[in-house]
């Protein structure tokens, strides 16, 4: 299985979702080989590979605390390897653009190949998929593409780029099937990617819900929570304008906005023009432990994504216990029905439904709890079964 | 000796349009006339119409055939506005003297369980409605979704009825059979209990392909009725109208069911039909039922928890009682209509979370995404409502 990043090394979705998923499968009897870019610290149930540590029993551990991630553009990751500091702390462990990372990887994928034995090769993400194409010529052994995001969603369908594209179309092409984490990314692979139906299964992503505790809903304060990356694709600037329009009617409300980006100045800026700068309060990047504690705090968590494949905050939310608003444009949107659930544009409907949450306690109770449940059903344990099907289903007998 | 004792339920709500609480203030409708037409007219198009002229066919020609209706003040004010030639085929019907109308509340509402003066009024209203339109004086009543309880039977008694309609739910009858009349606990007017099985065979299995009786053939289940023979009195076959189709579509051959029926049924000589206040007149009670908690027809725990489970609804449905005062003061007939027409039980349903996501019947039957979407839309025009209250002039003192 070939990844890009993995806790506690990891800053998003991606990372989450490769840890849920092997931990589960390895539950079923998956035996994993988990390629990484980067040394990572072997959890208990996974043997991690690294190409650029040469012994396997014992890991060095290299502390990586990279703003390196699957969610830069191709543009940051230029101005990132390029600043000094960069260059000082993580001296020449990433190539001198991203391309050349993810060509890099590619060309370790071979060898790797030829040195683990296996049945199937799991490429997690455009970042892998030419590695994973690498390791099917090495081996000949069947490819599945798992498609947790694409450059659609990352732009908005502007400015794609178009190496990124490529590789993402090349990936899913040359895989024997492609896995979405949605039914809303399987349209979207089909209509952009030009991905036949007939080699698409979607596996919708879970959550561990051990970590979580709920002891029924109780709010004290009026909190409203935006956590996630601050870029275009995931909609804060629409929720800054509904926080607007709910401070007309409820003047009591705050906002919190949970995260770093791009756009963190624009957005700040933004909220001294909108007039409500004194009610939304900016945190910065959260790490785990406070992420959950901002959802515990919240009100309600609105995930106001413009193009969302899955969403697995919503899920977090959820489990601790909070009620959440999502887009419609996003994947959590099929698995929840206990959530309200708005086109990402339509900021006078999400203020409505953000008013109508914070005045009324049982609506959001009722949210709370049954969606609690609902989260909680939506374990790794599922989309790891289903995977194991997969498994079974490219094998060639 | 079988009586076989056919109910049918119309009813259609004024559904609400999108209501933001930015409309808060507007002139905006609280109800969503181009749905409701539509519904209406596509629902009469499937089912009223079809389904009403198969009945005069099968009243004419069995001048034995007997059925009885309880149809909504709210669906007859629809009807009159959107689709009259309904209207028209319901007094058709009426016409031929084998059809009884019941009485219920005017709005299809759960007034009973909040006001009494309220209930009075409505079940009023329908009465005088059900009296101008059908020239009848409807002797028996039945609740919205058949919610019941002794209380209720005796609070009837006392407004004049000589019936009530129940669901024939197992836990209240114990070892007792649905088919024979019953009396409600210290009261002295007939209680009709539904036959749940043989009514729900048609209203829900009927087109059910994973049921071992599909497909349900009119011999098959004219066989389950004379069955009865020997061991009941009557047979209570209640259930929606829409069930002839809308709930069964046309294709599952619903009609066709339904028109060979009474013939069949007829084929047995110990067969006949009754109205509910013939199978009143014609049988005594043979014991005592008490229903302490109330009891419906809904879903399979024939409880109130489809309208009243949650705090939403309960939250809602306090909320829109509590004004009850404030709209009588004003002695505005439009405000007592619109205050009316939110009683509609249809709107507390639509808030229901149970099963919700598994694709069950609320789901189906709901104009929102949600049961969390009819809940905001219901508040917000609540309390546009409330504000207009506020805003009325008084009524001048008479």
């Amino acid at each position: 299985m070939f990844g890009w990043e993995f806790p506690p090394s990891s800053s998003g979705g991606l990372g989450t979702a490769c840890y849920g998923l092997t931990r589960s499968l390895t539950r079923l009897g998956d035996d994993i080989t988990f390629v990484l870019p980067r040394p990572c610290p072997n959890p208990s149930f996974l043997q991690i590979v690294s190409p650029y540590v040469k012994t396997k029993s014992r890991v060095k551990v290299v502390k990586v605390d990279s703003p390196i991630t699957p969610y830069m553009t191709a543009e940051e990751y230029n101005e990132f390897v390029t600043s000094s500091g960069a260059k000082k702390k993580y001296g020449n462990l990433y190539g001198k653009d991203l391309f050349a990372e993810v060509r890099r990887f590619a060309s370790y994928a071979r060898e790797i190949a030829l040195d683990h034995e296996h049945d199937v090769i799991h490429a997690h993400d455009w970042l892998t998929y030419l590695a994973g194409i690498e390791a099917k010529k090495a081996s000949g052994k069947p490819l599945i593409a798992h498609v947790h995001a694409t450059e659609f969603d990352r732009t908005g369908g502007n400015s794609l780029n178009s190496f990124v594209y490529e590789i993402e179309r090349k990936g899913m092409h040359a895989a024997d099937l492609v896995i979405t984490v949605s039914k809303y990314t399987k349209e979207l692979v089909m209509k952009h990617y030009g991905v036949p139906e007939h080699k698409i299964r979607i596996v919708h992503n879970g959550a561990l819900p051990h970590q979580y505790h709920f002891h029924g809903y109780e709010r004290r304060a009026k909190t409203v929570l935006f956590l996630g990356r601050l870029t275009l694709q995931k909609g804060p600037d629409y929720f800054l304008r509904a926080a607007q329009r709910v401070s007309e009617l409820d003047p009591e409300a705050r906002f919190v906005i949970a995260g770093s980006g791009d756009m963190e100045p624009r957005l700040q800026d933004q909220a001294k023009k909108l007039g409500i700068a004194d009610k939304v309060e900016f945190t910065g990047f959260l790490r785990d432990k406070k992420t959950q504690e901002a959802f515990r705090i919240a009100s309600l968590y609105v995930m106001p994504s413009v193009s969302e494949p899955f969403g697995i905050t919503a899920l977090e939310s959820l489990l601790n216990g909070t009620p959440v608003i999502v887009s419609r444009q996003s994947g959590v949107a099929e698995v929840i029905s206990h959530a309200l659930k708005v086109d990402f544009w339509d900021i006078t409907e999400l203020a409505n439904k953000i008013v109508n949450v914070l005045q009324h306690p049982e609506l959001a109770e009722n949210l709370a709890e049954n969606g609690h449940l609902q989260a909680r059903a939506q374990t790794w344990n599922g989309a790891a079964e289903k995977c194991h099907e997969l498994y079974a289903e490219v094998q060639p007998w | 000796m079988v009586d076989v004792c056919f109910y049918f339920q119309v009813h259609q709500p004024y559904r609400l349009g999108q209501y933001s609480v930015f409309d808060t203030d507007s002139q905006k409708h609280y109800f969503h006339t181009a749905k409701n037409r539509e519904v209406l007219k596509r629902v009469a198009r499937k089912s009223y119409l079809p389904t009403n002229k198969i009945l005069l066919g099968l009243l004419k020609k069995h001048p034995e055939f007997k059925i009885s209706y309880s149809i909504s003040g709210v669906a007859l004010e629809q009807f009159e506005e959107y689709a009259p030639q309904v209207l028209q085929s319901f007094q058709e019907l009426n016409d031929t003297g084998q059809v009884e109308m019941l009485s219920e509340t005017y709005y299809h509402s759960l007034a009973f369980l909040y006001s009494k003066k309220e209930f009075d009024d409505q079940v009023k209203l329908h009465r005088d409605k059900i009296r101008k339109l059908f020239k009848q004086r409807p002797r028996v009543f039945r609740n919205t979704e058949l919610i019941y309880t002794t209380e209720l039977a005796h609070h009837v008694q006392g407004l004049g009825y000589k019936g009530i309609l129940a669901e024939g739910w197992d836990p209240i009858l114990g070892w007792r059979s649905p088919n024979f009349v019953y009396r409600p606990a210290g009261a002295n007017i007939s209680l009709l209990l539904k036959n749940y099985r043989l009514s729900d065979d048609i209203a829900f299995r009927f087109s059910n392909q994973g049921w071992k009786e599909w497909p349900l053939s009119c011999e098959k289940y004219a066989s389950w009725v004379n069955s009865i023979n020997g061991n009941g009195e009557i047979v209570n076959l209640f259930m929606d109208y829409e069930t002839f189709g809308e709930h069964q579509w046309a294709q599952t051959g619903i009609f066709n069911f339904l028109q060979k029926l009474p013939e069949e049924l007829l084929n047995h000589q110990d067969n006949s039909f009754l109205t509910p206040s013939e199978v009143i007149k014609k049988h005594k009670p043979v014991d005592e039922v008490h229903v302490d908690q109330p009891l419906s027809w809904a879903d399979t725990d024939r409880d109130i928890s489809a309208w009243l489970g949650n705090s939403m609804q309960h939250k809602a449905a306090h909320l829109l009682f509590e004004l009850e005062h404030d709209v009588r003061k004003l002695k505005s007939k439009k405000l007592l209509d619109t205050w009316r027409k939110l009683q509609t039980s249809d709107h507390l349903y639509y808030m229901c979370t149970k099963w919700f996501g598994d694709g069950d019947v609320h789901t189906y039957f709901s104009p929102y995404d949600s049961p969390y979407d009819a809940f905001i839309t219901f508040m917000n025009v609540l309390n546009d409502f409330k504000r207009r209250l506020h805003l009325a002039p008084m009524a001048p003192i008479q």
